[in-house]
């Protein structure tokens, strides 16, 4: 049974590493940009039914969004952000559950034993992937922080010497709560979807051929931790920018 | 014991320990808000949202614990 804890380079080009998992999120890419794409060349006024289902999915996450927040302008103003983030980590969960993830491969000569070496793997499977949208994240928040308030008050919640040595002592652990918040994005993520490949592959290792029907309620509920996960990152996304953008009192 | 039977060993209560507070906690929080459901069905949606986000961050030192012991066992 073959688990590898990183995601296993399959080449480069021009020097950068493509790894198996990348191979995935620029399947989701290619799927999100170019499905994105080809509706929206002819928009009609009155929908046709692609047009009419896509609107559903983008005004129910508005909405979502709007009731989250409480305010419909702040939404649409964050919604490019939340809503990619969502559907970019929706979509690659829900693809790297499908057969052949994981188990189409070539094997690989590794130190003198062999190593079998899938050709896919589920894109949030590999820490690279959820620490770049964590720090995305992240880094985004800070951005919009400091266009609502201001570069200096936006600084002055983590390093303040005006309100008193408590205030002082809070800034520096909010600060360090930033970071907390890097890891804790990345980890999370990374280990509901690594977790799930790991017990796919050893459920369907468990069980003969004739019975890999019974690995069904498994593959369902990876379905909807994908979901889940990604409705999370999303939802945290937004809820640490209300916060963030909103004015601060002591 | 040899380390190669402690290794295979570390991984296993690592997560059977870890995961016991996160357990709890979640078990806790579901209970209070379907309570507070129960006391006030028009609020649901507002609670579930509420909910499913606290969750999400006891599920994640859950998710801690899980790849403490994957990194024990695969590296």
């Amino acid at each position: 049974m073959h688990i590898s804890l990183t995601a296993e380079q399959l080449g480069s080009i021009f020097g950068l590493p493509i790894t198996n998992s990348l191979v995935l999120s620029l399947v989701t890419a290619l799927l999100l940009v170019g499905g994105g794409f080809l509706v929206a060349r002819k928009l009609k006024l009155v929908p046709g039914k692609v047009q009419s289902s896509l609107e559903l999915i983008i005004d129910g996450l508005l909405d979502f969004m709007s009731q989250i927040l409480g305010d419909r302008k702040d939404a649409a103003k964050f919604f490019p952000l939340v809503a990619t983030i969502f559907l970019f980590i929706l979509v690659n969960n829900w693809v790297g559950v499908l057969p052949g993830i994981g188990s189409i491969g070539f094997v690989e000569e590794d130190h003198g034993h062999e190593v079998f070496v899938p050709l896919f793997r589920a894109a949030n499977a590999d820490l690279n992937t959820t620490l770049a949208l964590a720090l995305i994240a992240v880094f985004a928040i800070q951005m919009y922080a400091v266009q609502r308030l201001g570069f200096f008050a936006q600084v002055g919640k983590y390093i303040n010497f005006t309100h008193g040595p408590i205030h002082f002592f809070v800034g520096l652990l909010e600060l360090v709560g930033e970071f907390a918040r890097v890891l804790s994005f990345s980890f999370r993520l990374f280990g509901n979807v690594f977790a799930g490949e790991v017990l796919l592959v050893i459920m369907m290792g468990l069980l003969p051929l004739a019975a890999s029907f019974a690995a069904l309620p498994f593959f369902l509920l990876e379905y909807f931790v994908g979901f889940i996960q990604a409705l999370v990152f999303a939802m945290l996304t937004l809820v640490f920018l209300k916060v963030a953008t909103a004015e601060v009192e002591y | 014991m040899e380390a190669e039977a402690i290794k295979s060993l570390a991984p296993a209560i690592a997560i059977g320990l870890g995961s016991f507070g996160p357990a709890l906690g979640i078990g806790l929080m579901a209970a209070k808000a379907m309570e507070a459901i129960g006391r006030n069905p028009e609020a649901a949606p507002k609670i579930q949202t509420a909910m499913i986000l606290a969750i999400a961050f006891a599920e994640a030192i859950a998710i801690y614990a899980l790849v403490v012991a994957l990194i024990i066992k695969f590296v």
